[in-house]
């Protein structure tokens, strides 16, 4: 069968689930061949190999954090010609689309960015994508060269399926355009303890309406009621209230949960467009005529102030 | 010392518009109102604010590839105060994906001269996020993109990107191509002074011959991606809404039993 390399999106060797779900992906299409790169590397063999990666190519240089992405097109470059795979395969990070651009046109090949689903094709996978804010669904395919596509993350389940991942060490000379950006400094993100956004099964985020940073308390506290990911309207953010890594929407993160819940929030086209897709929508807004409420599975015309603490109350006493 | 900019802006259906697909699986420019991009006005800004930054004598050009009606998204940028605008046209060029796009861009940067190229994060159309870096990939220069801040002084560009994981500093010697996110930095509404001047403002044509572009090399059916089909998502079915009578967290809380959330 046909070999089909993922990029293992990774932090220190823990693998980041986006890249679990490109390994079921990537079964449909062919053979799974991972490429992780960087510090920590080696120790991403297990999960991936737990998920159906036939082998697991490292390469582990200082370049891959002092740089900004192109030393990771080469390393990718290289190994699709160790491999000659019949697609790449790659989260859709903002990162990972820029990787994938550049190796796609390094290879002669297309690019389709931001994959909900994929498909075995009569003339290679067939991408389906979510656009204009989800309003219409297409099927592509890459039609040139070898098919280099992103997925969204919650685009398939986990699926655990044991495989050799042997690992073998990837050879990469890097290109002179490799240095061309340094990474002067880095500042880790705090982990706020919370699931990560993108990748949270149920999201629950506040807008305008929560009215002051003070005030998202009450929405982090149904969120831990939940076990839930904070997610934030651009309104929310502009004002200051909330971080911009939170922010849901065109311009900032896109979610598919099982569950979201938006409280305050209007429901503006580029809102929708980072969370029409979730699978339950249910939102609470004092105007009844805010747009949000035509998405919903259950809305609730009321002040979030009233509604949000006595569900979080409710939450908490059904869960004991 | 003179910096010449290059600021790539789009022609986008307005998204708040009834987007949808022609018979050929592209995108109906007819049907809705056009305009230019928002988040490149994001970058128009941020040109500007370089060029009123420095001592050098600076030079902007707004540059976009689409039909005739894009026009109307480089006078939105020179009435923001661009210097003058190069529009990209040919009936070839429709159906043009990411990578033939960013053949006719990167062709069109080298014509016009460049030390600085400034992008939008992403189109409000395509929203692939991917010609910034495609544009350093065929120019052969750094890419520094997604950023949220950007200066540039000496020779040198530096930037702040906001990543998943972490903030980053970037940093990159001239020639460079950039691009910003709408985090950095309002942009400008265009004055009265600013409409008047721009309509006095250059504005080039240049067609694929004058860029030395085969017509083979674009278009619909020399495109490295192929659209089978496009199918509108059916409307969600109508949900249950109740208005909060003192018991609507409880209700809610109900709802969300039933589905096995809680
Ligand atoms: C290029 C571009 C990109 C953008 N990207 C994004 C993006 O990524 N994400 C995003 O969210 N937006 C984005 N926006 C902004 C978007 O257009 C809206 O302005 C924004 O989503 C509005 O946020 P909001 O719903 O919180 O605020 P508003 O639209 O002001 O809505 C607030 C809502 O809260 C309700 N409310 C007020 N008080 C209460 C209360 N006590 N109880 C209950 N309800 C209450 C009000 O009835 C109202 O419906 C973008 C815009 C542009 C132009
Ligand atoms: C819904 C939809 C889905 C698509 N999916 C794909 C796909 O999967 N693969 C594919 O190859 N093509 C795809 N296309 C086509 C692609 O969007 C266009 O070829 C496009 O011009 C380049 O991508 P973008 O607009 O998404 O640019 P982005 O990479 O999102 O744009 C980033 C920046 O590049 C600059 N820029 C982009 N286009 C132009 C232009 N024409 N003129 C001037 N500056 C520009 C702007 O500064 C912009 O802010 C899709 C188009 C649509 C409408």
């Amino acid at each position: 069968m046909a070999e089909v390399l993922v990029y293992v999106d990774h932090v220190d060797g823990a693998v980041r689930k986006p890249t679990l779900e490109l390994l079921t992906l990537a079964r449909r299409v062919g053979e799974p061949v991972a490429v992780a790169l960087g510090s920590g590397a080696g120790d991403t063999a297990a999960a991936l190999a737990e998920h159906g990666a036939v082998k697991v190519l490292t390469h582990e240089a200082a370049e891959y954090g002092d740089y900004l992405v192109v030393p990771k097109v080469d390393a990718l470059q290289a190994a699709v010609e160790a491999v000659s795979p019949a697609a790449v395969l790659v989260p859709s990070s903002a990162e990972g689309k820029e990787i994938a651009a550049r190796l796609a046109l390094r290879l002669g090949s297309g690019i389709i960015t931001d994959a909900v689903d994929l498909e075995a094709g009569d003339e290679g996978p067939v991408a389906t994508q979510s656009v204009f804010a989800a309003a219409f669904t297409t099927k592509s395919r890459v039609s040139k060269g070898t098919p280099v596509i992103t997925v969204k993350p919650n685009s398939a389940a986990v699926e655990p399926a044991p495989a050799a991942g042997a690992v073998e060490a990837l050879s990469v000379s890097f290109s002179a355009a490799a240095t061309g950006t340094k990474v002067t400094s880095r500042t880790a993100r705090e982990s706020t303890g919370r699931p990560e956004l993108t990748e949270a099964a149920i999201v629950v985020s506040g807008g305008r309406g929560v009215n002051g940073a003070e005030n998202f308390a009450i929405i982090e506290a149904l969120a831990d009621s939940l076990g839930a990911a904070v997610g934030a309207s651009r309104a929310a953010v502009d004002a200051g209230w909330y971080p911009h890594t939170n922010q849901v929407g065109q311009t900032g993160k896109s979610v598919s949960p099982q569950l979201y819940i938006a409280s305050g929030i209007s429901g503006a086209i580029q809102h929708r467009a980072g969370m029409q897709t979730s699978k339950t929508i249910v939102a609470i807004n004092k105007d009844a005529e805010a747009p949000i409420f035509e998405l919903v599975d259950y809305g609730v015309v009321g002040d979030l102030f009233d509604v949000v603490p006595q569900l979080t109350e409710e939450v908490k006493s059904r869960k004991g | 010392m003179s910096l010449r900019i290059v600021v790539t802006v789009k022609y986008v259906p307005d998204a708040t518009g009834d987007r949808h697909f022609a018979d050929d699986l592209t995108v109906d420019r007819d049907d809705v109102d056009g305009l230019l991009s928002e988040l490149d006005e994001y970058a128009v800004e941020q040109a500007l604010q370089i060029s009123e930054n420095s001592d050098d004598d600076v030079e902007i050009t707004v540059l976009t590839v689409g039909p005739e009606d894009a026009k109307d998204a480089l006078r939105k940028a020179l009435s923001m105060g661009a210097d003058k605008a190069i529009h990209v046209e040919d009936d070839d060029l429709h159906g043009t994906d990411a990578i033939g796009t960013s053949l006719v861009l990167a062709k069109a940067i080298e014509k016009a001269g460049y030390d600085l190229v400034v992008s939008g994060m992403a189109s409000t159309d395509g929203t692939m996020g991917v010609v910034p870096a495609l544009l350093a990939e065929r120019l052969g220069v750094p890419q520094v993109t997604l950023l949220s801040e950007v200066s540039v002084e000496d020779g040198t560009v530096k930037g702040r990107r906001d990543g998943d994981a972490a903030t980053e500093q970037l940093e990159a010697s001239l020639p460079a191509v950039v691009s910003v996110t709408d985090q950095s930095g309002e942009a400008r509404y265009p004055s009265f002074r600013g409409i008047m001047a721009a309509k006095k403002k250059p504005v080039e044509s240049w067609d694929l011959s004058d860029l030395d572009i085969d017509e083979d090399e674009v278009g619909l059916e020399n495109a490295y991606t192929t659209v089978e089909s496009a199918t509108e998502r059916p409307a969600r079915t109508a949900g249950t809404i109740v208005k909060d009578e003192g018991e609507g967290g409880k209700q809610l809380a109900e709802f969300l039993a039933g589905q096995k959330f809680i």
